[in-house]
This record gives structure tokens, C-alpha cells and sequence, in this order.
């Protein structure tokens, strides 16, 4: 009982901490790491509120699979998230040149 | 005695993993941070086996340790690579190129 | 050591004009955990949640373990839908980059060759024996791909020459293998007794692990590909396949 509490307001620590991490900073890189501690912090809850101690029964499976569903799907996000991250910051990078480039090419005609 | 010695373990289990988790989100160094993730999520498995969920716990320790950490220090490599301006090009790009100093050297 | 200190500096000063409201983000979090935390701690305990009703059933589902019994009998709805999440993930990876053109000569090191040797066939053999294992102990599809997903990332990591040989539609062909099975075993079980996903009796166990196999391979190439960071280049030279 006590365990379970621990353990679901450990998970609710992280989930706010990944929360606030979310907002505050700017980096993509770190944004999906956050994302994936507030992933951590649902599980945690999840298992912990299936937990039964030791002989005093059988202990819930559901949650279980459940959240080996979700850490897979999760690995599959981050990664998509990550390629998302890669390609805006690519993309971005070659507006960002062109547009240094530009003035140089335009300043022809508008002379 | 069990008890006792399961609610130590238990503490210390729940603060380690906190503090990983804040060291990790407030690292300056996004690699820092990546490396204190993985071990993060080693550190989770032992809190899913501590729950009985050993299936959870396998689950985690490859995918936490096998491919979150390697997918995150390959985003990091590629965004690094770009920021340098020397990304690895892709083969379209690459054709792009060869034909474009082909046309030079001519 | 410069570049660092620059770095440091900037996001410093970007960050000090946004204190105010740092202290505004972090009070309503802490709001909303304090909340939480109340709600989690006066929530009331249901006895045992599902353990039983799993429990009682557990005899009709062909396995062992209740974790998988859950996965794929009772609730193999949200598994098929999983596994198609992960294929569209690989879908969205695919189609928003190539995979990077293979550098021409890489230089392995012998100790990183001669680790990838002893490494992936253990890795590809503890894979197996994990889908094996999951009908009777911790184990399944899902681990037993993700062990598989690492020794590909091992592979790709080294680059080896001969993984740029495989052809594009083998891997495409890996990758619907799954769903493929676990679909066809659906809709075969619609016919046969009415209802998606209700195995007929006595054949629940070896279908479950039909799935279990077909997925995990199909679970470990996603994850290796996912890692690959993009689409595969198709082996035939400006004959891209839209």
C-alpha cells in the first residue's frame, strides 16, 4: 500500500519535472527528451498502482501490457520526433543560408 | 528485517531516480543529458522488476538501453553535422554533386 | 571550450527577460502535481482490479503467462493496432528523409568487427528463445523484437557493405510481415467463428505464436530501420519507386 503510493507519487514527480522541462527550454533535442521522462513517470504510475506485495496475491496483468504496449509506441515517436527535429533544423538551415545569400543576388536589379 | 531492508532499497531506488531525472533535465549538455537518459531507463527496469513486472522490465532495458539512447546520439551527431554545415549527404544529393564537379572538371 | 562558454552565455541571457514567467510555469505545475498527488493518494483501492477475471480465464487462452494472455487473446485488438503504429512510424520516417549515402570505404575497427560477430548471432539467438519464452514465463513479441531492433542498430552502427546489397522490397516486405499475419489471422478468425480475434478452440496456443513470431520479426526490422534514419535508396540508379 505504502509502496504503491511511493512509487505512483515518484512516477507524478517525474511527469511534473518532464512537464516543466517541456515548457521551459527550447531545443527540440531536449524537448523529446522531456516527453520521454513524462512517458516514464505514466508507467511508473500505471505499474505502480497494479502492484500487489509479495503473497498477497495475484498481481493485475492488464496495466502490465499495457504499458509494454506503450513503451514501444513511445520508442517508435521518439524516433519519428527525432527525424521531425533533424529535418526542420535542415531545412531551416538552407532558408536560412539563402536568404544570407540573397542580397547579394538582388541587389543587381533593385540598384 | 525484509521489510526494512526492502523500504531501503525502495528510498534509495526512488531517489536515485529522481535525481537522475532532474540532473538529466537540467543538464546544459544535451550528450550529458542523452548519456544520464540511458542510464535512466536502466535504472527504470530495476524499479519494474522491484514492481514484479519482469515483462515490462525486459521491454525496457532493450528498448531504453538498445535504441532510445542510439536513436538520440544519432539525432544529436546529424544536428551537430548540420549546424557545421558537413551533414552526410543523401544519394540524390550526392548525384547532384558528382555531376555537378563532373561538369566542372569538363 | 570558447564555442561552450558562448553557448552558456547566450542561452543565459535568452532565458533571464522569461524569470517572471519561469516562476508562473513552475507555480502552476507544481499546482497541477500537488493536485494530482492528492487525487492519487485518497483514490480509492479496487481489490484486485483484473487479476481475477484473467486468472479464471486464463485456462481457454493457450498460454501460460498472463501478460501475453492479455496482449494476445484477450486484448489482441489494441496489440494489431500497436503493431500498425509502428509500421506507420516507419512510414513517417521513410517519407520524411533518405537514409544517408553509404560512406564508400569505412575503415572497421577489428575489435568493433570482432565484437559484432560474437554479439549479433547471441543477440538474433536470445531474441528467439524470448518469443519462445512468452508463453510460459516474461518474454514475447515485444521483447524479443527489441533485442532483435539492437543487434540491427549493432549492425548499422558498423556499417557493414553487405546491408546497402539488401533490396529495398525485401525489407518492405519484412516490415508488413506482421501486420500481414496478425491480420489474416483476424479476419480468418472472423470466418471461422464470428468474432475478430476469437481463436477457435485449440488452436489458440500455436496461432499465438504464429503472431508472436511474424511480429517480432517484423518489430525488430521497424526498430532497426527506424534507427536507419530514413529511406533506403532502391537498388536500381534513378529508378526511385515513388
Amino acid at each position: 500500500m505504502i509502496t504503491t503510493l511511493l512509487y505512483s507519487l515518484t512516477g507524478l514527480i517525474l511527469f511534473g519535472m518532464g512537464l516543466f522541462t517541456l515548457i521551459i527550454h527550447s531545443h527540440p533535442l531536449r524537448k523529446i527528451l522531456a516527453i520521454n521522462v513524462m512517458a516514464s513517470g505514466v508507467f511508473l504510475i500505471l505499474i505502480a498502482t497494479a502492484y500487489t506485495p509479495l503473497g498477497q496475491g495475484e498481481i493485475d496483468p492488464v496495466p502490465h501490457a499495457m504499458v509494454l504496449t506503450g513503451i514501444v509506441v513511445s520508442v517508435s515517436v521518439t524516433a519519428l520526433a527525432l527525424i521531425l527535429a533533424c529535418r526542420v533544423q535542415e531545412t531551416s538551415n538552407r532558408t536560412l543560408r539563402k536568404k544570407t545569400k540573397q542580397p547579394k543576388n538582388t541587389k543587381g536589379p533593385k540598384s | 528485517m525484509t521489510t526494512s531492508i526492502l523500504t531501503l532499497f525502495d528510498s534509495i531506488l526512488i531517489l536515485t531516480l529522481l535525481w537522475l531525472g532532474w540532473r538529466l533535465l537540467s543538464s546544459e549538455d544535451i550528450f550529458k543529458a542523452v548519456i544520464l537518459f540511458i542510464s535512466f531507463g536502466l535504472l527504470m527496469a530495476l524499479a519494474w522488476v522491484r514492481m514484479r513486472a519482469p515483462d515490462v522490465a525486459l521491454a525496457e532495458a532493450a528498448l531504453g538501453a538498445g535504441l532510445t539512447g542510439p536513436l538520440f546520439l544519432a539525432a544529436l551527431r546529424r544536428m551537430n553535422r548540420t549546424r557545421k554545415g558537413e551533414r552526410r549527404l543523401d544519394s540524390d544529393e550526392k548525384r547532384e554533386k558528382d555531376q555537378k564537379t563532373d561538369t566542372e572538371q569538363t | 571550450m570558447k564555442k561552450g562558454k558562448k553557448i552558456k552565455k547566450q542561452t543565459r541571457n535568452r532565458r533571464r527577460p522569461f524569470d517572471g514567467l519561469q516562476a508562473l510555469f513552475l507555480f502552476l505545475v507544481f499546482c497541477l502535481i500537488t493536485l494530482l498527488g492528492a487525487i492519487l493518494s485518497n483514490s480509492p483501492r479496487t481489490v484486485s482490479g483484473l487479476a481475477g477475471a484473467v486468472a479464471s480465464l486464463q485456462d481457454q487462452s493457450g498460454v501460460e503467462s498472463p501478460v501475453t494472455a492479455v496482449l494476445l487473446n484477450f486484448r489482441g485488438y489494441d496489440t494489431l493496432l500497436e503493431v500498425m503504429v509502428l509500421l506507420l512510424a516507419v512510414i513517417g520516417v521513410w517519407s520524411l528523409a533518405k537514409a544517408p549515402f553509404p560512406t564508400p570505404e569505412t575503415d572497421i575497427s577489428p575489435v568493433q568487427m570482432g565484437v559484432v560477430r560474437l554479439l549479433a548471432p547471441v543477440m538474433c539467438l536470445v531474441a528467439a528463445y524470448l518469443v519462445w519464452q512468452g508463453s510460459h514465463l516474461a518474454g514475447g513479441a515485444f521483447q524479443g523484437g527489441a533485442i532483435l531492433g539492437a543487434a540491427g542498430v549493432l549492425l548499422l552502427v558498423s556499417e557493414l557493405p553487405w546491408l546497402h546489397a539488401i533490396p529495398v522490397y525485401v525489407l518492405r516486405i519484412g516490415l508488413v510481415l506482421g501486420p500481414l499475419v496478425f491480420v489474416g489471422t483476424a479476419l480468418s478468425c472472423l470466418f471461422l467463428t464470428g468474432t475478430l480475434l476469437a481463436y477457435p478452440k485449440g488452436t489458440a496456443g500455436w496461432l499465438i505464436l504464429l503472431i508472436e513470431t511474424a511480429c517480432a520479426l517484423s518489430i525488430g526490422l521497424t526498430l532497426a530501420l527506424l534507427f536507419g534514419g530514413g529511406r533506403p535508396e532502391s537498388d536500381v540508379p534513378g529508378g526511385d519507386s515513388p
